[in-house]
């Protein structure tokens, strides 16, 4: 609540628009983001000026590395594509079936216990703030090059995002039903099956394409570190300076992108 | 009970229902076909179990000398991984306002399609591959890492600031102009102070997003604890890749915390 | 003064919002427009500062045929013209002084708005309208900490602001209950009286109209179908206004005096 304050004259004669101490605080805020800033952009030199005249020599390099793509390269390109869709596909499937049971002990109105509640959602929080591609440089060098450790780092990547994003959903169904079933004697099995599940099918539909369509994207970067898909054929035309198929790497991947979004949100759009 | 009753009960179409149903699992299927013949899932085996993988990174790593005398240089490299996605979260917050404007419905009416457009597009592309293009263009360091950050932000904040901009309460405005103020006066006094509070909280929730992305940069060289992480990882120093990931969590928690804080508050 | 002659007004979609209006308007009346919702009192109110701009005819004010003002001229008029709104149309995240004071926009240059420096004058202006409306204490409150009543006093302070030689309110007490709509009224009565501001509101309950209007125009199917001094009114006049008979919603009741 905001204190009533008349409006005064204040020391020179004039009646501020905006009180004193509100005037402070924004001034403050202001002041440590212009200082953050200001910090940023002194450790990465990226001054506004140089936001500016950074830009010139994107549109060259552009203009004159990345053009003309080289299109006889389509075909290295698609085979890749597909193994990344392919594990984009694998490890969100994986991470829909195993996020059920997690989503439902991080959900406060179906596991009471508070100590499994908590533990289960520290450890789903610790999984979700580790960045995919870690996930990836950990798994290949315990299961190998190739796309099973990419399958698998996303499917860690995902199980944590898919079971907190369930489990608020979860925790925001009709509790109605919950009742009832409890009431006529169902165990908690029995609540989740005939109570929450019919509640949260198009969430949980709708959440696992949201997912999809976050690890295709994901899927691009693990090949830099041996995971599989196309990240693994950027790399190695990247240190070969050979930037025509670069350019068809990133105008087919981006063609890729756009219509699994496109296809993903039309469903979700008439799922909810 | 009278079991010789006839009930009649209509039973509804169902036709509809087993086409869709067969047709989706068609659909998957394939897909999972596909999936499984067309990718060499095959475990090709190495010289570290998942147990010693998981103890060298969590357990060892507070025991080893080099570890111990690299802490600094870590903490560093994650303070440099902070600016990069603070000074991105920063251009891209602010270079969304006049997309998110023109993508806006309710203020530049059929020109909201080009807007739209655009945003879209951006979010499409990966942000590895805005990085890719920056490093190449700008050269190496956090500099591109900002540049790719910033841009990539665009995408998604112009798109939510769009949205904010359509749900906003235009009577303000005609209110505005019926006292006789200029277009650009209602604007900035009937729009403007509408859409800060969300503006912002949206910006704090993308830095979030930012300093994980920020953090996956140094791969291809735009800075941040990205690369020092591969390099650690290439020479199996698994105890100095796990110092890091351990800093990498710390932080990523507490900012989240953070951020979930001030955005509750300013809403 | 304020004429209309002649004035026609056909929405895009071919609904006639005003069919030839013939109206003259004094300096200092408060005059209530009535009509059942769909009538025409909220297109014939609107049509003064041109939220909608009627089609035909003539609008005269102060010898000037508003209907082919420019831009800018018009904008020099809606400064002059003061409005109020059902819904009160206020910036809710905004203090109330700053709301009370985007009355001056008008009269403030672009740049010097833009960066929020209002001259002193209008601060104390700003501060005066809340005053007389008797709020003047919630001056650095946010608006939507207030009251519906307390809001439509925030707006009226803000037309005030505009030093306007006309007030227009639509609806203005369509969101209020009772006793809170009785405190409106009265405001906008006494502003009208000290400043000598020509006041007109839009209105569906009789006995309001009745007891603050000096005079009614009664609207049907965008037509002026009464125009007299309120004394001359009876409940016969409404039913002939409304084509039907008074039922209980038309009357609001619930004032103490």
């Amino acid at each position: 609540m905001q204190p009533v304050t008349k409006p005064q004259k204040n020391n020179n004669g004039r009646i501020p628009i905006i009180p004193r101490q509100t005037k402070t605080r924004m001034t403050i805020i202001v002041l440590v983001v212009v200082l953050l800033y200001a910090i940023a952009a002194f450790f990465t030199k990226a001054y506004p000026n140089r936001i500016i005249t950074g830009f010139p020599h994107v549109i060259d390099f552009v203009k004159d590395d990345l053009f003309p793509p080289n299109w006889s390269y389509y075909k290295t390109v698609s085979t890749r594509l597909l193994e990344t869709w392919n594990m984009a596909l694998l490890s969100t499937t994986l991470a829909t079936l195993f996020c059920l049971p997690f989503a439902f002990l991080m959900a406060s109105n179906i596991n009471t216990n508070k100590y499994v509640y908590s533990i289960v959602r520290f450890g789903m929080n610790v999984l979700r703030t580790i960045p995919e591609l870690i996930l990836a440089l950990i798994l290949v060098a315990v299961v190998g090059l190739g796309p099973l450790s990419g399958v698998g780092a996303l499917f860690l990547f995902s199980l944590g995002i898919l079971a907190k994003l369930l489990s608020e959903s979860i925790e925001s169904i009709d509790k109605g039903p919950l009742e009832a079933i409890r009431a006529s004697g169902g165990n908690v099995f029995q609540v989740i099956r005939y109570g929450a599940m019919p509640q949260i099918l198009p969430h949980f539909t709708s959440y696992s394409l949201y997912v999809l369509e976050i690890n295709v994207r994901a899927s691009v970067v693990l090949g830099f570190v041996g995971a599989g898909g196309i990240g693994q054929i950027l790399r190695q035309q990247l240190n070969l300076f050979r930037f025509d198929n670069v350019a068809t790497i990133i105008i087919m991947t981006f063609i890729a992108v756009t219509i699994i979004d496109m296809i993903s949100t039309r469903i979700r759009e008439r799922l909810v | 009970m009278n079991l010789d009753k006839q009930y009649n009960i209509q039973r509804p179409d169902r036709t509809k229902y087993w086409m869709k149903f067969g047709f989706i699992t068609f659909i998957l299927a394939t897909l999972y076909t596909i999936a499984f013949t067309t990718t060499d899932l095959s475990y090709s085996g190495s010289s570290l179990s998942a147990f010693d993988m998981f103890k060298r990174l969590f357990f060892d790593t507070f025991f080893d000398p080099v570890v111990h005398e690299r802490i600094p240089q870590y903490i560093g490299y994650m303070f440099e991984t902070l600016a990069i996605a603070f000074a991105g979260t920063m251009i891209g917050a602010i270079l969304a306002i006049p997309i998110g404007f023109l993508a806006a419905k309710n203020m530049s009416g059929h020109f909201s399609s080009i807007g739209k457009g655009i945003l879209n597009g951006i979010r499409a592309f990966p942000e590895i591959l805005f990085a890719v293009i920056f490093v190449a263009s700008v050269g190496m360091g956090p500099y591109a890492g900002v540049l790719a950050i910033g841009i990539n932000s665009i995408g998604m904040l112009g798109k939510l600031y769009s949205e904010v901009i359509e749900s906003i309460d235009m009577t303000v405005v005609e209110a505005l102009k019926a006292s006789g103020a200029s277009r650009l006066q209602a604007m900035w006094f009937g729009v403007i102070p509408q859409v800060i509070p969300e503006f912002s909280s949206y910006a704090i929730y993308r830095f979030e997003i930012d300093v994980r992305a920020s953090t996956v940069l140094g791969i291809v060289g735009a800075g941040g604890i990205g690369a020092p992480i591969i390099l650690a990882s290439n020479q199996r120093a698994w105890e100095q890749v796990g110092m890091m990931l351990i800093i990498i969590i710390v932080v990523v928690t507490i900012i989240d915390y953070l951020s979930a804080y001030i955005r509750k508050k300013i809403v | 003064m304020i004429e209309f002659k002649n004035v026609s007004l056909t929405y895009p979609n071919g609904h006639q919002g005003l069919k030839n209006v013939n109206l003259k308007l004094n300096d200092g009346e408060f005059i209530v427009v009535v009509g059942l919702s769909g009538a025409g009192k909220s297109t014939l109110i609107r049509s003064i500062n041109q939220l909608v701009k009627p089609t035909e005819g003539e609008l005269i004010i102060d010898g000037e045929n508003t209907l082919n003002f420019k831009e800018k001229q018009l904008r020099q008029l809606r400064t002059k013209i003061g409005m109020i709104f059902q819904n009160y149309n206020l910036v809710k995240r905004t203090s109330v002084l700053k709301n009370v004071l985007s009355g001056r926009l008008g009269h403030t240059g672009t740049i010097r708005s833009l960066l929020g420096l209002y001259p002193q004058e209008d601060v104390k202006l700003a501060l005066e309208s809340l005053d007389r409306v008797g709020i003047v204490e919630k001056a650095y409150i946010r608006a939507d900490q207030l009251s519906g009543g307390q809001q439509q006093r925030v707006s009226i302070a803000r037309a005030l602001t505009q030093k306007p030689k006309v007030i227009l309110a639509d609806e203005p007490v369509a969101s209020l209950d009772p006793p809170t709509s009785h405190i409106v009224m009265k405001d906008l009565k006494k502003i009208n009286r000290e400043d000598n501001i020509t006041t007109l509101v839009n209105l569906h309950f009789i006995d309001m109209a009745m007891e603050y209007a000096d005079r009614i125009i009664g609207m049907r199917a965008g037509e002026v179908v009464f125009d007299g001094p309120a004394s001359s009114v009876t409940e016969k006049t409404f039913e002939e206004i409304y084509g039907r008979k008074i039922k209980e919603d038309d009357v609001l009741g619930g004032d103490e005096k």
